[in-house]
């Protein structure tokens, strides 16, 4: 083992290179890198997936669609696509909470939540949810989970891309879809956090 | 293989910290990094199998410590010398030059509109790993499954942790591209995919698990083999 890391100002220099030797052989553009980039910071994030969940709340027959199959429930309203052919959605229940991890490298289901965020990806997270998942929750989330509501971990470790439905907060009758599109996080679709406080 | 980057279940490697807020990207470099994944696929570098496994060859201590986009950097790098489409000494002279000038402009270049459709396409279509296949399903939902005690050198997606466990498989996805082939360059030879169930108690032991928690985890059909229950005279699992 070599164990030397590179400080940012040399990753910095190591990509440019490499960036310019892909460009010279037309694997890649800057016009094209913008937009890939733009696409993710702008266009593909959590606020998609927050679409689908408050529409699943409003919408029985839609959410029992997108329960059974949820990449088709998706198109339904456009969504879908890369690190998100094959979706399953994990809907929380009084008696169970679900959340997600992929401990072999960084699966996540991107076109609902976007890019995921670096605690994701970081060795620490990947090493304690699945062993544990309360402890974790508490401690980095302070989200505790009653010990009468089962966890369950997915490993995301196929091609599958798993993401939560949390549930319905009460006292939330009559709200329109964008007070409820506030209380949808990102974290609560990841099953690390709760859904926004009701005022 | 077994590696450092199979994670679940190691200890003493620190609390997760959790930034209040934090950019998609962190600094310009992952901006240029990450779509190299997608530009870099279409250009026949290597498959999303391929590419985790040249994450995994990163030198365990680097893999631990570098930043997460760097890993994408490696296996590009990894893939493109491997394919003749990198020249190293050529990539770590320009190296040099970045590092000593870092203002100094990329090469001049046209705009490619393939490229870019390319780009616009695939974001929303994707690229699916469920396949047709033949093959029939070993197993079934409810089936009581063990996961073989094996140790694959080189790319796998059998965890170190769920290998030799026993659980229920409560999902069943169909065919789908099978990662310890096409991972290894052998070709997609798709394989039906399930979800099994363990109980905490089974991956880590009674006296470690925390209360009322299971792990799904995935699985191809060849990582399986059925276990016969018995069930006792008081309905548990024998």
């Amino acid at each position: 083992m070599s164990a030397t890391t590179r400080t940012q100002a040399e990753i910095a220099a190591r990509v440019k290179a490499l960036e310019s030797m892909l460009i010279e052989q037309g694997v890649m553009t800057t016009q094209a890198i913008d937009r890939m980039v733009e696409l993710y910071e702008n266009e593909v994030g959590p606020r998609l997936g927050a679409q689908v969940v408050v529409k699943a709340w409003t919408d029985p027959e839609f959410k029992a669609r997108l329960v059974a199959d949820a990449t088709d429930a998706c198109k339904e309203l456009g969504i879908g696509g890369l690190q998100g052919e094959d979706m399953v959605v994990l809907e929380n229940t009084d008696s169970v909470h679900n959340v997600i991890v992929c401990t072999l490298c960084s699966c996540y289901p991107w076109p609902v939540l976007g890019l995921p965020p670096n605690w994701y990806k970081d060795p620490q997270y990947r090493a304690a949810i699945t062993r544990e998942p309360r402890k974790v929750l508490r401690e980095a989330f302070g989200f505790t989970v009653p010990d009468e509501v089962e966890v369950r971990v997915w490993d995301t470790s196929s091609e599958m891309r798993y993401w939560v439905l949390p549930q319905r907060p009460a006292g939330t009758d009559g709200w329109t879809e964008e007070q409820l599109l506030e209380l949808v996080t990102r974290d609560a679709m990841i099953g690390v956090g709760p859904v926004g406080a009701v005022a | 293989m077994n590696g450092v980057f199979d994670l679940a279940g190691t200890d003493g490697i620190g609390p997760v910290v959790v930034p209040e807020e934090e950019p998609v990207f962190r600094a310009d470099w992952e901006r240029t990094v990450f779509p190299m994944f997608a530009m870099c696929f279409r250009a026949g570098f290597f498959g999303v199998d391929q590419f985790r496994h040249g994450i995994e060859l990163i030198d365990p201590a680097v893999y631990l410590k570098s930043p997460y986009y760097e890993h994408w950097v490696h296996t590009v790098e990894h893939f493109g010398e491997q394919l003749g489409k990198l020249d190293i000494a050529e990539l770590d002279r320009r190296t040099e030059h970045y590092l000593a000038h870092p203002d100094a402009p990329l090469p001049e270049h046209d705009d490619d509109p393939e490229l870019l459709a390319f780009v616009e396409a695939v974001v929303p279509a994707g690229a699916p790993a469920k396949r047709e296949s033949d093959k029939v399903a070993r197993f079934q939902v409810g089936d009581v499954v063990r996961v073989i005690r094996s140790s694959p050198k080189g790319h796998t997606r059998r965890a170190r942790y769920v290998r030799g466990a026993i659980g229920e498989v409560v999902l069943h996805h169909g065919p789908m591209i099978y990662a310890d082939s096409a991972g290894n360059g052998l070709g997609e030879n798709p394989e039906h995919v399930y979800t099994v169930r363990f109980r905490a108690e089974e991956l880590w032991g009674a006296e470690y698990a925390e209360p009322n928690q299971v792990v799904n985890f995935d699985v191809w059909d060849p990582y399986l083999e059925p276990v016969t229950v018995t069930v006792t005279t008081e309905g548990a699992r024998a």
